[in-house]
């Protein structure tokens, strides 16, 4: 029904409802599409940064615009495009698998996506006057001594983007402690479900570190203070400790969600229970706990001393064994199964071998002693650039061809997703494996040029070619994506025989999902059903009354005033006037938190009779 | 006519457990203005700093445990969670801490 009432409505219609959707089905579809954007945008930069490395001595672009390449390259693919595609998925899927009507905090979860989405344009609207050079790690003293105003667009953007994440995550946090469906136990949850709840955990301590580096940043860089300038005292190292105690713990809160998107595709098409269960959601847990404690190995020539640089060195090496038991019971998952070789499946398959090499090149980094070789060369850009497009990505794109269906009610074409997977596939290895041995040979991170003769030429250009690839199998994927809006085969409810409750539902869901919550028996819920010869769940309550809550606009315009005021801030430093910005923009907001606290807003109520005429 | 014929017993229970209840917020309540008297007279009196520092930490740390476990019912059933997100807050905490005193001003 959704689907006609949808077709009939105007453009404009559908617009004010998703500006001021508090749906999580919605919110993670606004999600997508944010962190799809910014994705196209920082595959067009990387192009660039590659096309400006094809050969020695290249001046594609100038040395400060490649600063600015780089710079917003790392910002836009970590901030802006993985996460946020994450939290889209999260969003969607998590509450359906775990049998929830929404999420605990629906108005926080669509405020959550406007901060994302609003700190992402800022960030990007300062190409317009100079982007941030200073790397995506933005170290100090380099980037408090940025001229012009990139760096504070950088402070203020990810200060948005960052308070967003934040919020989705404690949501995300209550929503799974609180609102599983009756028998949904802890350790019946699917596995997505889990990495969801430890990241977003992950998310609710690293995040604050994050918080407090840029609130520092600001204030040396705007109002005069001297927390990173060492001739008044400050110390440039405390940068380096806050960014990386959030960012190591990030990238696990990038890679986790992706391990959960595997381990729900591999039981799917393997068609069986995911082995070890109980080791994969200790693994997880170990991965997250460990990811706490390593973050110096970022830093090892910073000169922490001999014991810290052991300490830590060791603690890395150890993650290696949480992320091996689960690269087993995937492994092991397969072994015997009657797998299907779908697309999704193919991204899986290559994710496995893939990462493995990233989680390789990962331990010999941990190594302090020989990270003073590979420190800043291209070694470590290969080794992230496994461990995230092989891991991250593939795991996007195989969610993509694995939840599209129930997403958007139509099937994405196989056809064009084997071409877009194969043409990538080679494309990342071509680019990305050839720069681990351009490493080796001391061709460093970040430098606008490299001089010819000196054995780099040929791997560059090998490497631009794969990104060409690279390029190619992301245009088919959106060519893919058209093509499936337009003519795509109509998705039953149940495409891929599935096993988790987000398959006992229509594609798309009704907006209310489950009409009654489902009776959970086991690990699988579906999968138990349908053994048992019921092919659907067992209602844990009879048909009544929903509660949902209402749209709102207000999330939308506190956004607004958190975006003027974040201009403002930047700005005030050339001339007070901008002042005024601060002050409308802060009164904007404050004013709709304070409408927000008094307006009382009780939702609304499905009646049993909607429900009763609405066919399954 | 199937009234339940435990109600009476049940409030009783009930009645006894929020006396209970109340009785443990008030003495928490005054061991906590206790505790904070000796705070300030610690100070007022001028006793070596080396003495009242580590004597506030403690009283601090009491404290905050009376507010989380009384005032805020970490110590009843249902909390486990909260709780441990809370000593993992902590951890995270105390590591950070550690860091900054140990390792950057060695």
């Amino acid at each position: 029904m959704s689907i006609t009432a949808t077709q009939k409505r105007g453009f404009s219609a559908v617009l004010w409802d998703y500006l001021t959707t508090v749906d999580h089905k919605k919110v993670g579809i606004l999600y997508l599409i944010g962190g799809g954007f910014f994705f196209l945008l920082g595959g067009l930069e990387a192009l660039i940064i590659r096309i400006q490395l094809i050969k020695p001595e290249n001046d594609f672009i100038s040395a400060g615009l490649y600063n600015e390449m780089i710079t917003m390259h790392g910002t836009t693919m970590i901030f802006l495009a993985a996460t946020p595609l994450l939290f889209g998925l999260m969003n969607y899927i998590m509450p359906l698998q775990i049998g929830a009507r929404d999420v605990a905090f629906p108005f926080l979860n669509a405020l959550g996506f406007w901060l994302f989405f609003s700190g992402g344009v800022l960030l990007n609207l300062s190409w317009f006057t100079g982007a941030p050079d200073a790397g995506w790690t933005n170290y100090a003293p380099l980037s408090v001594q940025s001229p012009g105003h990139g760096v504070d667009f950088y402070v203020m953007g990810l200060q948005l983007a960052g308070a967003g994440t934040l919020m989705s995550g404690i949501n995300f946090i209550v929503t799974i402690v609180t609102m599983r469906a009756p028998g949904m136990t802890y350790m019946r949850m699917p596995l997505f479900s889990w990495t969801t709840l430890v990241t977003s955990i992950l998310v609710l301590f690293a995040f604050p570190a994050l918080t407090v580096g840029l609130f520092l940043m600001m204030f040396d860089r705007m109002f005069d203070t001297a927390f990173f300038d060492v001739a008044l005292g400050g110390n440039t190292v405390i940068w380096q400790h806050l960014f990386w105690i959030f960012g190591h713990p990030e990238v696990y809160i990038l890679i986790l969600p992706a391990f959960g998107i595997f381990s729900e595709i591999i039981p799917t098409f393997s068609r069986k229970r995911l082995f070890g269960y109980t080791a994969m959601v200790f693994a997880t847990f170990l991965i997250a706990f460990l990811g706490f404690m390593v973050w110096a190995h970022h830093m090892f020539t910073v000169g922490l001393g001999p014991v810290a640089n052991s300490i830590f060195a060791v603690a890395t090496m150890a993650i290696a064994v949480p992320t091996g038991i689960k690269i087993f019971n995937w492994l092991f998952t397969m072994w015997g199964g009657s797998i299907v070789i779908n697309s999704a499946m193919l991204w899986t398959l290559a994710f496995v071998p893939s990462f493995t090499i990233g989680g390789m090149t990962g331990v010999m980094l941990g190594a302090s002693v020989a990270d003073y070789q590979y420190h800043d060369t291209y070694f470590v850009v290969a080794h992230f650039h496994y461990v995230i497009v092989g891991g991250v990505v593939f795991a996007l794109l195989a969610a993509m061809h694995y939840w599209w269906p129930k997403m958007f009610g139509r099937i994405l074409h196989e056809g064009l997703g084997k071409l877009a997977f194969w043409t990538f596939f080679i494309g990342f290895h071509l680019t990305f494996f050839i720069q681990h041995f351009l490493g080796l040979m001391g061709m460093p991170r970040r430098y606008w040029v490299f001089l010819e003769n000196q054995g780099l030429d040929t791997g560059n250009l090998i490497s631009t070619i794969g990104a060409f690839f690279m390029t190619f199998g992301t245009i088919v994927f959106v060519i893919n994506i058209v093509y499936t809006a337009m003519k795509g085969e109509k998705a039953p409810a149940d495409p891929w025989d599935g096993r988790t409750l987000e398959w006992t539902l229509s594609s798309p869901p009704a907006h209310y999902n489950f009409k009654q919550l489902p009776l959970v028996r086991g690990l699988d819920p579906l999968w138990i059903e349908k053994t048992e010869g019921n092919g659907k769940m067992t209602p844990a309550e009879p048909l009544d009354e929903i509660h949902m809550p209402n749209s709102s606009i207000v999330p939308l315009i506190m956004t607004i005033g958190f975006f003027i005021a974040s201009y403002g801030f930047i700005y005030q430093v050339d001339h007070k006037a901008w002042l005024i910005a601060v002050y409308v923009g802060m009164a904007i907001a404050l004013g709709s938190m304070l409408y927000r606290s008094l307006k009382d807003d009780h939702g609304h109520h499905i009646t049993k009779d909607e429900l009763e005429r609405e066919a399954d | 006519m199937t009234e339940n014929t435990n109600t009476n017993k049940i409030n009783s229970f009930q009645r006894e457990k929020n006396r209970d209840e109340m009785r443990q917020q008030i003495i928490t309540f005054a061991l906590m203005i206790f505790f904070t008297m000796i705070a300030f007279f610690a100070v007022m009196m001028g006793i070596s700093s080396t003495f009242v520092i580590p004597l506030l930490l403690v009283l601090a740390v009491v404290q905050v445990g009376f507010q989380f476990y009384y005032f805020m019912h970490m110590k009843d059933k249902g909390h486990e969670i909260p709780a441990a997100l809370i000593y993992g807050g902590i951890f995270v905490t105390a590591l950070v801490i550690v860091t900054f005193v140990a390792i950057i001003w060695w």
